[in-house]
């Protein structure tokens, strides 16, 4: 995957033009024979700078749009190469395979582990198959089933996150999308394996958190994850759609945030001009991160990484306390 | 009729269930004028279709705890504004003026007491308060009834509605769904019951988290009940909704819920259901 011939995204197009100069000038040097190549390290390096730059200085809703960009490694591109052995395995046992939701056995160098992740598709057609990566209950009661195998094997759990959204549809309520998602978010505490989510590209709401309640939250730097989408978030909030970036900025949802916050423990470096420029290199930034963590969690003791798992989740949040007389105070 | 309408300005519903007890009050069920008085002596339930009022949190203590056995917990928990968030209104503004509004501090009120001599933990949400939404200080205060239950070794009991997250609290509102939950895990694990009842409405985050994780999960009639709210499931799939969608005899009928209970049994059958676990 590579810029050119892709403008996407409009922060996007200047690079695609120095990519394009890059091309035009190989293409002459190959008609006239001229030797070109430092005037092509110089134009290659100055695109480099220019993603760097560009990429450093994306606005909240830019990040957003990044995070969805139609060109960036999904959940099974980063399995095919990060993991060996992969085994997929189907089906909630009650209703059916939801294909938004895909998971199975997988081996991290040498070590067997369970992965789970949303799966968005790339056509029209694969897309209308994976729903998108929006998941039914059925997609969330798929994932616990396999999370509590991979425990009936003390195998860790490595999910990664990536869904506008669970579907919100007649179907969806029908089945209990919101019992679905409950119910992993209990169960999930309570898990005696290592659990790892990786955060590659929207982190959206409940449908993310549904398979999200780990011991580890490693977050893609150009990932967002938001409570709403910044587009739902400025309908409700400002009345208008058109406010999306006031809201991108207000929910404070970028890896950077999300670190600050407490909530993300570590960003995982994407490879300048993002994850979709090079889908190799950012997987490898990311198997390492897993490598490292999934082998630190398993030194931890059960009962211990339960304890930190439950501590860590009783602490999220900022509140104040103050005696019951006290009035609001103003600070 | 008409000698009613001359001198009815229009009210708008919201405005009117906060104003202090009328004289009148009129059934959204079936359009009935009911004497205020009579309603609240029926526990806000229409006498004449069963239409149930919203109610505020301190009314369901009432309802279902043995009287003046309600000792208070946690009153001084608010919120903070941690992503200093504005939009059109300051998020500070926000909740000082729901503080003003319901008298109280968040939108949970929670304490100790007796349901037919049963020490119990209840935990009550009000709408009220920001649409009952759940930031950091409601997923704290339900956290840490749950902790108040399993300490003292006795049932929780949470009455929810809620419009969801709070979202000027962005990533923290939806991390208090993990932190109810989680507090709900350990309570599993000690064995201790934790009985749900939800009213109306009960949506997004709240359902998705503690609503639904009752070993009961009880209901009140006609209470709305879901993920995603009917407006963005219309917009998404583009096609009305069906008639009850959503409504708490819906999930009755799709498994979601145990019991929808009329509210004026509720505590009858709270005690029967306890006394089967525990007594």
């Amino acid at each position: 995957m590579t810029l050119a011939g892709s403008p996407r995204l409009d922060f996007e197009r200047r690079l695609i033009e120095a990519q394009e100069q890059i091309d035009e000038l190989v293409a002459s040097a190959e008609r006239s024979g001229f030797d070109v190549s430092e005037e092509l390290n110089e134009l290659k390096k100055k695109l480099n700078d220019l993603k760097e730059s560009t990429y450093q200085n994306l606005t909240p809703m830019e990040q957003v749009q990044v995070a969805r960009h139609p060109d960036r490694p999904y959940t099974l591109d980063y399995i095919e190469r990060i993991f060996t052995n992969w085994i997929e395995l189907h089906g909630d046992r009650t209703f059916r395979d939801d294909e938004a939701i895909v998971g199975g056995w997988a081996a991290l160098g040498g070590t067997s582990v369970m992965v789970i992740g949303h799966q968005k598709g790339r056509h029209i057609k694969e897309n209308l198959r994976r729903n998108f990566g929006m998941a039914h209950p059925e997609g969330y009661r798929k994932a616990l089933r396999l999370m509590q195998q991979a425990e009936k094997f003390g195998r860790a759990v490595i999910t990664f996150i990536d869904t506008p959204g669970a579907y919100p549809g007649l179907g969806s309520e029908e089945r209990g999308i919101a019992q679905a998602i409950a119910v992993n978010l209990r169960e999930m505490a309570r898990l005696k394996v290592p659990l790892v989510s990786v955060i590659i590209g929207e982190g959206g709401s409940g449908g993310a958190l549904g398979i999200g309640v780990t011991d580890r939250i490693l977050i893609m730097e150009h990932a967002v994850y938001s409570v709403i989408s910044p587009e739902g978030c400025a309908a409700i909030l400002w009345h208008s759609r058109d406010f999306k970036e006031e809201a991108a900025a207000a929910l404070k949802i970028t890896s950077k945030d999300l670190l600050a916050l407490g909530v993300a423990d570590e960003i995982i470096a994407e490879p300048p001009g993002g994850a979709h420029s090079d889908w190799d290199a950012a997987a490898a930034s990311v198997k390492e991160a897993l490598e490292r963590t999934v082998s630190e969690l398993g030194r931890v003791k059960t009962d211990r990484l339960r304890k930190t798992r439950w501590a860590k989740y009783e602490a999220m949040g900022v509140w104040g306390e103050s005696a019951p007389e006290t009035p609001p105070d103003a600070s | 009729m008409a000698w009613f309408r001359k001198d009815k300005k229009p009210l708008k519903s919201e405005d009117r269930r906060d104003l202090p007890p009328d004289v009148f009050d009129k059934c959204k069920g079936c359009g009935e004028i009911l004497y205020a008085e009579k309603l609240a002596q029926n526990l806000q339930v229409c006498p004449s279709c069963g239409h149930h009022f919203r109610l505020p949190a301190e009314r369901y203590v009432e309802i279902l705890l043995d009287e003046g056995s309600f000792e208070e917990i946690d009153e001084g928990l608010h919120s903070e504004d941690p992503l200093q968030f504005n939009d059109l209104k300051p998020y500070k503004e926000r909740l000082t003026a729901a503080e003003e509004k319901v008298g109280r501090r968040s939108a949970v009120l929670a304490g100790t007491g007796t349901l037919e001599s049963l020490g119990v933990i209840l935990a009550v949400m009000d709408f009220r308060f920001i649409g009952g939404s759940m930031g950091s200080a409601v997923g704290e205060k339900i956290a840490r009834a749950g902790r108040t239950a399993l300490d003292r070794k006795e049932p929780l009991i949470i009455v929810s509605a809620s419009g969801g997250a709070r979202m000027q609290e962005g990533i923290y509102s939806l991390m208090q769904m993990a932190k109810t939950s989680t507090v709900l895990a350990a309570l599993h694990e000690a064995g201790l019951p934790y009985i749900s009842l939800i009213t109306d409405p009960t949506t997004g985050g709240v359902t998705a988290s503690h609503a639904m994780l009752g070993d009961v999960n009880l209901a009140e009639p006609g209470a709305l009940i879901g993920f995603a709210g009917p407006r963005v499931i219309t917009e998404t799939i583009g096609q009305e909704l069906p008639d009850g969608f959503q409504r708490a005899e819906f999930l009755l009928k799709h498994g979601m819920i145990d019991r929808v209970v009329d509210r004026r049994e509720l505590k009858t059958t709270l005690g029967v259901l306890l006394r089967h676990m525990i007594a």
